[in-house]
């Protein structure tokens, strides 16, 4: 009994950590916008929640996907479809946008959770792959041009997303809602069945698990909030392009969360914010950046695999 | 007959070949990926990268050494070979205990440092490698003209494959290696040198991927970025075949590259996407892959 009550000090003590890191990262982004460049955040948070959404499934159920590009990009495509060429307002357009990754990510899904391990992770990115010469083909992409200019509209109607700092609150909105519903997810009962799997699957299914089940869900889930991530940064950049499609994407999304910490709850935003902020750097080296990133993977994988959040919170027992 | 369907026999034959050809590549380097998966419980993603040095060294052995096509063929492989070797021990070896996806990741930083790399001092548009003087022109055979180069790759990496199946299957050096890869502690006891052949492995998987390259280099140019997208078709051969039959590869392989070369007559839009295709139906009827042992 001791021991129980004990657990239950600690886990409160954990989440107060979380709450505590939680409001930091909320009062900095928020003030954040006064003194950096807006369109950087911006792009940043889009960033950050895409690899929030890739780092449920690879940090809470053990599946590697190496095709997440295939749903930010979709998404954004659609998105910018559906705002350029449809007339729908920006809410309406990152819903469709996000649609269309949760319907994405249900049929990807259903076919990769076939296979375990290293192949799903192939089957992912030879899917993605698949995805992405039909974006080069599709005549709605416009190739190699993307979808430009690409009209922010008003949100709600009365919500200018023309200006910068309505548009940056907008994003920093949608940012927070999803990271919190994230981490409700994670906390569930049903992330509790997630976390088993990856550390068990036979377990859980000789526990009566349906475990493909909640892989499906879990995959459709990541891909749902990948695609939000992408429907945005459409509309931040008023551009949608085969960069977002493309196989390159996928491997960012996994090196950002993998330099934050897989498994972690902050360590995909801080990932995503030093490799955008680093890039921004490096943008005059050219190809040296695909060099660089090679490097951080190799750096990572052999000598740091808690990543900067991981680490952390190891020196400060606390979990983040 | 061809006529009949619209399509003259030159065209269909033509693009079957291109299809052997291609399926050549897919063979060799699915049968590289499915041994060094056997010892290692590593996917080399770094085997794009690799199929593009092999096809490099060959340039650079014409361009600085002067030395042609057919001495490429045996020093391109042994290079790219050597530095597999370094690269299994340098950086693999460490993680052979942790779960396969860091694997993956650490060939994939690899291979975007070596493109990367190949990239800055190259450009994307390729350099010309030229066919062999004793394997230019072709002959008539009557129904279509075949390149004289076109015939040997595909003659050739047969031969490799075939080869390659028969030491791992058929010879004693091949049952070592097949015991080291399904109880490595025990083989040790018996006093082999495990490490060593894992290492070596590598090296030969490393190397059957710049043997590609170097067959490649006349027909396609030589760019840096000739291997990663066919490294992601690759991959999908892999999920079809498994990776627990080395004749499976290889039947994979050829087989994948003539249904792509009948798709790019019959359907050219879906050429690119035929191979993803098939690994979807795949999944769906035969999850575990035509010739896959388990999941």
């Amino acid at each position: 009994m001791q021991r129980v009550v004990d657990q239950n000090a600690t886990d409160t003590a954990r989440s107060r950590s979380e709450l505590i890191a939680f409001i930091i990262m909320t009062v900095a982004l928020v003030f954040a916008q006064a003194v950096v460049y807006p369109l950087f955040l911006m792009k940043a948070l889009c960033f950050a929640l895409f690899a929030c959404a890739f780092n449920l499934l690879i940090g809470y159920v053990g599946l590697l996907s190496f095709g997440h590009a295939l749903f930010f990009g979709w998404a954004s495509y659609v998105c910018a479809h559906a705002a350029k060429v449809w007339g729908f307002s920006p809410e309406l357009a990152i819903l469709s946008g996000t649609a269309a990754a949760a319907g994405l990510g249900l049929i990807v899904g259903a076919l990769a959770i076939r296979r375990q391990g290293i192949y799903f992770a192939m089957i992912t990115l030879a899917l993605a792959q698949m995805m992405f010469f039909f974006a080069v083909q599709a005549p709605f992409t416009h190739g190699e041009d993307g979808i430009q200019a690409v009209p922010r509209g008003r949100l709600f109607g009365f919500l200018n997303l023309g200006e910068q700092t309505i548009m940056y609150f907008t994003v920093l909105a949608i940012f927070l809602a999803c990271f919190v519903l994230i981490y409700r997810i994670i906390n569930s009962p049903f992330g509790e069945v997630l976390k088993a799997i990856r550390e068990n699957e036979p377990r859980a299914i000789s526990l009566g698990y349906k475990t493909d089940r909640y892989k499906l869900v879990a995959f459709v889930l990541s891909a749902t909030f990948a695609g939000v991530a992408g429907a945005t940064k459409a509309l931040v950049f008023q551009l949608a392009s085969l960069t977002d499609v493309d196989w390159p994407m996928s491997g960012e999304v996994i090196l950002m969360t993998l330099v934050g910490g897989l498994g972690t709850l902050f360590g995909p935003v801080v990932g995503a914010f030093f490799m955008v902020t680093m890039e921004n750097y490096l943008t005059t080296i050219g190809q040296w950046v695909f060099v660089v990133q090679g490097a951080i993977f190799v750096v990572c994988v052999l000598l740091f695999r808690r990543g900067i959040i991981g680490e952390l919170a190891r020196l400060l027992r606390i979990k983040l | 007959m061809f006529d009949m369907l619209g399509i003259s026999s030159q065209a269909l034959f033509g693009q079957l070949l291109i299809g052997l050809i291609n399926g050549s590549f897919y063979a060799l380097l699915s049968l590289g990926l499915a041994v060094i998966f056997g010892m290692l419980n590593i996917i080399n993603f770094t085997h794009g990268a690799q199929y593009m040095l092999g096809a490099f060294a060959a340039y650079f052995l014409l361009e600085y050494a002067g030395l042609g096509y057919w001495w490429a063929l045996i020093i391109a492989p042994l290079a790219v070979g050597v530095t597999g070797i370094i690269i299994e021990r340098l950086f693999l070896q460490w993680l052979y205990k942790l779960d396969h996806l860091y694997g993956l990741l650490l060939t994939f930083g690899l291979a975007l440092m070596i493109e990367g790399t190949f990239r800055n001092f190259f450009g994307s548009s390729g350099l010309p490698y030229s066919v062999p003087p004793e394997l230019t022109g072709g002959r008539n055979l009557g129904f279509m003209f075949l390149p004289n180069y076109r015939g040997w790759v595909v003659v050739f990496s047969l031969a490799v494959c075939l080869t390659t199946w028969f030491v791992i299957e058929r010879t004693k050096l091949g049952a070592y290696l097949r015991a080291a890869t399904e109880n490595p502690t025990l083989v040790r006891a018996f006093g082999i040198n495990v490490p060593r052949m894992i290492t070596l492995t590598y090296g030969f998987g490393v190397a059957l991927a710049a043997l590609a390259g170097v067959m490649a280099a006349p027909i396609y140019s030589v760019s840096p970025q000739m291997g990663s997208n066919l490294i992601i078709v690759v991959f999908a051969v892999v999920v079809i075949g498994g990776m627990g039959s080395i004749m499976g590869a290889i039947i994979t392989g050829f087989g994948l590259g003539v249904i792509e070369g009948l798709t790019k007559v019959f359907f050219p839009e879906a050429s690119n996407t035929v191979v993803f295709i098939v690994m979807a139906i795949v999944l769906l009827i035969r999850p575990a892959g035509l010739f896959g042992r388990g999941a």
